[in-house]
């Protein structure tokens, strides 16, 4: 690549009223150095037109410092100057690029199985999951730690891209092979909705433009699923579920009696009139308005943020939480979880957290450790399991109030929570609650 | 009706989120408000959240002293407008009272000195979390910056041992002494911020729009002409039709030449544009990490 070859990032393309129509799509590519994960995100950035001259010099410019051939498009990638004189990803970093139909957020994680906290992280608000596989090697341990991942996280969708393709003469059965042997594995899998595309990204095959290398491959190339997978089902439309965040009394004159609850909807659709249920009080009450800045909405859904009047006054406070009648979460203070640690410390066996679960805040002691799982074969060890840094588990809680949640299954914002430890206030688990 | 959300919808949305959770965690928070669109940007945001009560938050400006006068006229007008309480930390106070002392030579610039103002302000305001308006397609460093991004009670970033920050449950606790900087706007582009801005009429400092301005170049960045910035015999002042895409101290932000005099031309212009909005800024040229640096020391 030569500085001539930049081409003017996004300007073909761009229609200024377009964007009124753009969707965001967040994705999660998780791998080492040597699967050429920052390869490929260079390749999409790169053919999307959304590296800039001044990026491209300064990184031309290191790569020459460093006595390298070519351009590292990994240098694009590697943010910390720890990572770039190691030539490594330690930390997520977050990347940014659009098309005339999406803008899309990069969640760039490590690999190594002593960074899987970090890729839980960027798995955690991720659509979909970009798992790389190298075409010689065929699936490996990483490639099915990462699988794993991106289901226990509840990822929608995954989509598998052999590289590589070039190095083993584009030859189809290679890819078919590796696809009958993911299939396979995938079985044990929660995520539904898998996709395979053979690709070179050192390249550019099937990245962004069709491999002229590989006519026998019918798919479509990443850039396309990218861009058109269905995404708009992956929120819950269903069930309405709204944890109040804030309360916004404004205490003035003009809005003397003003009582506003301002939060996030986690799911579900909420209207003016809709008969709603106060939790945990229980009391019930009707939706007087439902707005934001001052201007009524006649609906609003997930993931909007607004404020919600009542008809009735009643005693509601942050980490409080509406929904409808008829359509109630669990209530309970007794809590079966799955678990990834992030703690230097192990979990304790009856030891206590502080836990936060949508905008309410409890106690928690662990009362059970029931197994911790192999993230690289989906084994459970039940023998005096201990779930240390980077391990993956079950366990049972008892907290000091009732939470109200629904299965992370059926809802990534209401069945999700944290541990934190006291003391230090580190993050040291993200929990996800099960039936 | 059919339930999607554009991304400037979806942007929104998170941003007030996070201003709302900065609202319920922090005891006394504040928006570092630098006068650039990123600051109005989540000054606005922050009047959305919280309407009809006030902003909750007072602006704080660590002012260099090294300002374009509009910045100041934009920044009381917005202050009287949003009915917000402003309060400014002076770099040339701190210079006064020898906290710091003034770089010398053709470079000088008060940025890095800016830190030590910033520290001393939040500690006499005793405010328990700033937010700025860092986006993290800003710049490398910045790329792997959390929303709630927990400080040492020395105002340091710590970019190997930040915590992780799962789905939305923001973790702002902390020891006394120990403070947060938050980040509303972390996942927003250039892009996104002038379409968000021109979809919401919002009216923006005129230094962002085409103007006739005396400017120098130097090492290939057009700086304006001012008493701030000390010129090189070489250096020849020419009138030129410019504008500024990023704003802050005017010894380190460059113009670029433009003719752009709408948000929509800006928004054409921002599209087609060859570089980044911090290929202007002196202050990230210094070295491949200084941004890195600057944060590390307790920098925005």
């Amino acid at each position: 690549m030569t500085t001539s070859e930049i081409r003017n990032p996004q300007s073909e393309i761009f229609d200024s009223n377009s964007y009124l129509n753009m969707e965001l799509l967040r994705f999660t590519t998780a791998g080492s150095v040597d699967d050429g994960k920052s390869t490929l995100i260079g390749r999409l950035l790169y053919d999307s037109k959304s590296i800039f001259e001044d990026q491209y010099e300064n990184i031309k410019a290191t790569s020459e410092r460093r006595g390298e051939s070519t351009v590292n498009l990994a240098l694009f990638t590697d943010g910390l100057k720890a990572e770039r004189e190691q030539g490594i990803t330690i930390d997520v970093a977050y990347r940014y690029f659009s098309t005339p139909k999406r803008k899309f957020i990069i969640a760039d994680t490590p690999g190594h199985i002593q960074y899987t906290r970090n890729m839980v992280t960027g798995a955690s608000t991720a659509n979909l999951a970009i798992i790389l596989v190298d075409a010689r090697q065929g699936i490996v341990e990483q490639t099915r730690r990462h699988s794993i991942i991106a289901s226990l996280l509840g990822i929608p969708h995954i989509a598998v891209c052999i590289n590589k393709m070039d190095l083993v003469n584009h030859e189809e059965a290679v890819f078919n092979n590796i696809v009958a042997e993911y299939r396979e594995f995938a079985t044990r899998l929660k995520t539904k909705d898998i996709h395979f595309i053979p690709i070179s990204a050192l390249n550019g095959d099937n990245v962004v433009h069709r491999s002229e290398n590989m006519k026998w491959c019918e798919g479509v190339t990443l850039m396309y699923l990218l861009e058109n997978i269905h995404i708009a089902s992956d929120i819950n439309h269903i069930d309405m579920r709204f944890p109040v965040q804030y309360v916004v009394r404004p205490y003035s004159d003009e809005f003397h009696d003003y009582r506003g609850y301002a939060g996030r909807i986690s799911s579900g659709v909420i209207r003016k009139g809709d008969k709603v249920i106060v939790l945990p009080s229980g009391f019930t009450s009707t939706v007087k308005s439902v707005e934001l800045d001052g201007k009524e909405l006649k609906e609003a859904f997930a993931p909007l943020s607004v404020t919600v009047q009542l008809e009735d006054d009643i005693d509601i406070s942050r980490g409080d939480m509406l929904v409808r009648e008829g359509n109630v979460p669990k209530q309970s203070q007794d809590i079966e979880a799955m678990v990834c640690w992030m703690g230097e410390k192990p979990i304790q066996l009856n030891g206590k957290y502080f836990l936060k679960h949508t905008s309410k805040e409890v106690r928690a002691v662990v009362k059970e450790i029931k197994y911790k799982m192999d993230i690289n074969s989906l084994h459970r060890i039940t023998e005096n399991p201990s779930i240390g840094m980077n391990d993956v588990g079950r366990i049972s809680l008892r907290t000091t109030a009732p939470l109200c949640f629904d299965a992370y299954t059926k809802n990534r914002d209401t069945g999700s929570f944290i541990l934190i430890e006291e003391g230090s206030n580190v993050t040291v688990g993200a929990c996800m609650i099960i039936d | 009706m059919s339930y999607t959300l554009n991304h400037l919808k979806t942007l929104e949305a998170e941003s007030i989120f996070v201003l709302r959770e900065v609202a319920a965690q922090f005891q006394n928070p504040a928006i570092l408000f630098s006068g650039g669109k990123d600051s109005i940007l989540v000054t606005y945001l922050a009047k959305k959240a919280f309407y009809p009560a006030p902003i909750p938050f007072p602006l704080v400006h660590i002012d260099t002293g090294h300002n374009f006068e509009e910045t100041i006229t934009y920044r009381d007008n917005l202050v009287k407008k949003l009915n917000v309480k402003l309060i400014v930390g002076s770099v040339q106070e701190s210079i006064d009272t020898g906290r710091v002392a003034e770089e010398k030579g053709y470079s000088a610039s008060r940025i890095r000195l800016q830190t030590t103002t910033l520290l001393d302000t939040i500690e006499k305001y005793k405010f328990d979390c700033c937010m700025g308006g860092a986006r993290r397609d800003e710049e490398k460093a910045r790329a792997k910056e959390r929303f709630f991004s927990h400080r040492d009670e020395f105002g340091q970033w710590d970019p190997k041992n930040q915590r992780p920050e799962l789905w939305n449950l923001f973790n702002g606790k902390m020891q006394v002494g120990e403070n947060f900087r938050v980040f509303p706007i972390s996942n927003w582009t250039e892009l996104d911020v002038w379409q968000y801005l021109a979809m919401e009429g919002i009216e923006m400092p005129s230094l962002y729009f085409s103007h006739k301005r005396r400017v120098f170049d130097r090492d290939g960045t057009l700086l304006a002409e001012s008493p701030y910035i000390p010129m090189k015999p070489t250096e020849v002042v020419e009138e030129m039709v410019v504008r500024f895409r990023t704003i802050g101290d005017i010894t380190s932000t460059g113009a670029t030449l433009s003719t752009a005099a709408t948000l929509d031309d800006i928004i054409q212009e921002v599209a087609s544009s060859r570089t980044t909005e911090r290929g202007g800024r002196a202050d990230d040229k210094r070295s491949e990490s200084s941004m890195e640096d600057r944060k590390k020391e307790g920098y925005f």
